[in-house]
């Protein structure tokens, strides 16, 4: 009788294993793989130069070196997070309002869904068509350079692209406009699962709705709200195609010898240009590091690791 | 504990699935690359001996370029051929890429258009070269266009197919001019594609604003203005800025007329140490006191929206530097209220002679188009009669010494619609004198394209010369990881 029992539950499991294969091959495939010669080339000199290939030869740690002794890695690691920041802030502070009125209850906005597709729609549109659209708006000779000399705030032409505040400042921008609806909608969903019922409670206790945002939506918030700042994080970190088309690649402006607008992966771009898979692979490695780091931080200090107990 | 340990995996796990993207990216050319990773970090060297395969009968002839110079130039001169479809597009900065059609006696043409912005062009190249060997016979590059920036890189490879190996003789190609052979001459001494134009460069200005600035228009008073640096930055600060013009564009326009005229190489006798050339250091001072002074436009690269507005009278700007293609090819000449549509520009020598470019046409070793790729280079760079039309219909300065002296001639009745009349062919001839292509290197395009854009930063006050010059060396290690900055 047992025996019996125990070998339909051993069918079963082959089932799940059956079903498991296509996720298994497409990650290996995908994922695993390159991730792991990613690590194996990062001991290697591997480039190319013109029609002459170089390695791979094993060099041990001699990439990592020349990264972390390089004068690039500090200021690119800067600028990435300057222009996450300027982006990520005003992000995450309009989506929470937005997201607390479309799900306020009491307000019961109107065209709801209508403004949840507006607010989306800047996502919809390829980074690179709107970066394009950004560099010909600000370009030297452009329509906001008219603009502004013509209603007089500017006496002359003011070169946007070649400051560093105005450039950084401008691919922010960018980031919030395409990420905050998206971010919206993430934060809608987790504040629609809050139990509408302490909301009444607080009401009928007199709470009003600064009271409720702060003391009821904003803690029970906290899971999705994590979960916001780590994948903005890391696609934060790996930011790149905006400041890339902005700058055509260059990174510029350049300030006191240093390229202030280049991020981490456009220099691992650079060093793909010379298929230097090796110094490349370094990089990826230690981006891969600070990444897993930086999660590992945020789930800490959320609470997160103790209220799995 | 063990669901924190669990926790902890599954985020690290998530983590990696996000991350695969930039790690596939690192990593799909990587596994290709793998294939030829046996190579020493040698260039492949040419023995005299080497048997080139060029063969008939393909029905696919492929041509990779950075632009649509040579693709307009068949579609007007090539007897023989016809375009067809055409899929490409154009980017921000005017650069077209992407690929065309078209068939010349029979042939499907294939059109593979890279820009050459950040060694793109080239890079894409490479990768189908060194694919060359396993490709199918109608994927093969059969024909590729190369600038005189880095011709050297390709021919002295064995990719490339010496001329004669086509059919193509002495007799054939005499009328040429001897630099335009001397650029793609390999080791072995044999010459590895051919040219239909030649590129020696004058200064061309603006006619309505030397009428204001000087009260003539007459080329010879204008040169004696120009007529060296000294002269050049005076008059461009005293008298051109004055009356509220710009001498250039960008301080880049004048780039190349100081790196023609380098006294040594990009990199440096051992092969591996970048070196600044004293002259192309005078560039950068001569430059920063005409940025300062405010006699220069802007600090723009080359080709860009703002560099090209100087192409309309609105810009002012008095000034470009550049070769014949410069001004049929580029400067919007056949656009309605631009300088050039109505014939505004002058051509002087201006302060130093130089040449800009150049395109050669070469055929690849593995070739099955070898009857046609000699046709081309035939009908495109060896006629006379060809030469003499493209003078006459897109004012190219053309790849044939007898030709242009017939033409350069008053009675010739050829002059330039662009130019206002002007005949500028002696000019071009007399330029052509004393040009030498002797400090060329394999690295040409990438530093003075890094220099370029980290001189900017000096110009515009945002980093003082040494900081520039160590933000290019870090753009040119990164772009070739075996070159390395001076002691």
């Amino acid at each position: 009788m047992s025996k019996s029992k125990n070998s339909k539950v051993v069918r079963y499991n082959r089932w799940g294993y059956i079903f498991l294969i296509p996720f298994l091959v497409v990650y290996v495939i995908f994922q695993l793989i390159p991730l792991v010669s990613t690590i194996y080339y990062s001991f290697y000199e591997y480039y190319r130069v013109g029609l002459m290939q170089v390695g791979p030869n094993w060099i041990g740690l001699e990439n990592y070196k020349s990264i972390f002794q390089g004068s690039e890695l500090l200021p690119y690691f800067k600028n990435t997070m300057i222009m996450w920041l300027i982006g990520f802030i005003p992000q995450i502070l309009v989506s929470l309002l937005l997201g607390a009125w479309f799900s306020d209850n009491r307000l019961k906005l109107k065209c709801e869904g209508f403004f949840k597709v507006v607010i989306y729609l800047p996502n919809l549109i390829m980074a690179s068509a709107f970066a394009m659209l950004f560099f010909t708006l600000f370009s030297d000779l452009g329509p906001i350079n008219s603009l502004l000399l013509n209603s007089g705030i500017l006496k002359e032409r003011f070169s946007f692209f070649s400051n560093a505040a105005a450039t950084r400042s401008i691919v922010g921008f960018m980031n919030f406009l395409m990420w905050f609806g998206n971010t919206t909608i993430l934060l809608m969903a987790g504040m629609m699962g809050i139990d509408t019922s302490l909301m009444e409670a607080a009401e009928v206790d007199g709470a009003n709705s600064r009271q409720k945002f702060f003391k009821i939506t904003l803690p029970l918030l906290r899971p999705i709200l994590i979960y916001v700042i780590i994948t903005s994080l890391i696609g934060g970190i790996q930011m790149f195609d905006v400041p890339q088309i902005l700058t055509s690649g260059s990174g510029s402006p350049i300030v006191k010898g240093v390229k202030t607008s280049e991020t981490l992966i456009m220099f691992l771009n650079d060093n793909l240009f010379s298929k230097n898979y090796g110094k490349a692979g370094a990089l990826s490695v230690f981006l891969f590091v600070i990444t897993g780091i930086l999660s590992l931080i945020v789930f800490k200090v959320s609470g997160n690791d103790k209220k799995a107990k | 504990m063990k669901k924190r340990a669990l926790s902890i995996v599954l985020t690290t796990a998530m983590v990696a699935a996000l991350f695969a993207g930039c790690g596939k990216e690192t990593n799909d050319g990587g596994t290709t690359g793998g294939g030829n990773g046996g190579g020493n970090g040698t260039q492949p060297t040419v023995s005299p001996d080497f048997e080139y395969t060029a063969t008939d009968g393909g029905k696919v002839l492929n041509i990779y370029c950075w632009n649509t110079e040579f693709k307009e130039r068949c579609e007007k001169f090539l007897p023989g051929y016809t375009a067809g479809a055409d899929s490409t597009s154009k980017d921000k900065n005017g650069d077209v890429s992407g690929t065309a059609e078209g068939t010349y006696n029979g042939v499907t043409v294939k059109w593979n258009i890279t820009p050459s912005k950040e060694n793109a062009y080239q890079n894409n190249l490479d990768n189908a070269l060194l694919k060359q060997k396993d490709a199918a016979a109608d994927d093969k590059v059969d024909l590729f266009l190369m600038e005189a920036d880095y011709a050297l890189k390709y021919v002295d490879t064995t990719y490339t197919v010496p001329i004669d190996k086509l059919g193509i003789t002495d007799a054939d190609t005499k009328d040429q001019f001897q630099y335009t052979k001397d650029v793609v001459t390999d080791a072995n001494g044999n010459i590895k594609g051919l040219s239909w134009q030649g590129c020696p460069s004058i200064m061309f200005y603006n006619r309505e604003a030397a009428k204001e600035i000087f009260g003539t228009d007459d080329p010879a008073t204008i040169q004696e203005k120009f007529k060296d640096w000294a002269t050049f930055k005076k008059t461009a600060i005293d008298e051109v800025a004055a009356k509220g013009y710009k001498i250039m564009s960008s301080p880049n326009d004048t780039f190349r007329i100081y790196s023609n005229n380098v006294s040594s190489k990009w990199v440096a006798d051992d092969g591996v140490t970048i070196n600044v050339d004293p002259y192309i250091k005078q560039w950068v001072d001569d430059s920063k006191e005409l940025v300062d002074a405010g006699a220069v436009a802007g600090t723009w690269d080359l080709w860009g929206e703002d560099w090209s507005k100087g192409f309309f009278p609105e810009a002012k700007v008095f000034a470009y530097f550049g070769p014949a293609w410069l001004v049929n090819f580029s400067m919007s000449a056949d656009t309605e209220g631009s300088i050039g549509y109505d014939g505004g520009w002058g051509g002087i020598t201006g302060p130093q002679g130089f040449f800009w470019g150049g395109t050669w046409i070469t055929a690849v070793d593995g070739t099955d188009n070898a009857s046609e790729i000699k046709q081309i280079m035939l009908d495109m760079s060896c006629s006379a009669d060809t030469a003499k039309k493209m003078v006459q219909d897109v004012d190219e300065f053309a790849n044939n010494k007898p030709a242009m002296e017939e033409m350069a001639k008053e009675d010739s009745g050829y002059s330039s619609k662009v130019l206002g009349g002007q005949n500028p062919l002696q000019m071009y001839l007399d330029g052509l004198n004393g040009l030498e292509i002797k400090y060329a290197s394999a690295y040409d395009q990438g530093c003075n394209e890094a220099f370029q854009n980290a001189m900017k930063s000096y110009f515009e006050g945002a980093s003082t010369y040494d900081e520039a010059l160590d933000a290019f060396y870090t753009t040119v290690t990164t772009k070739y990881p075996n070159l390395k900055k001076p002691a």
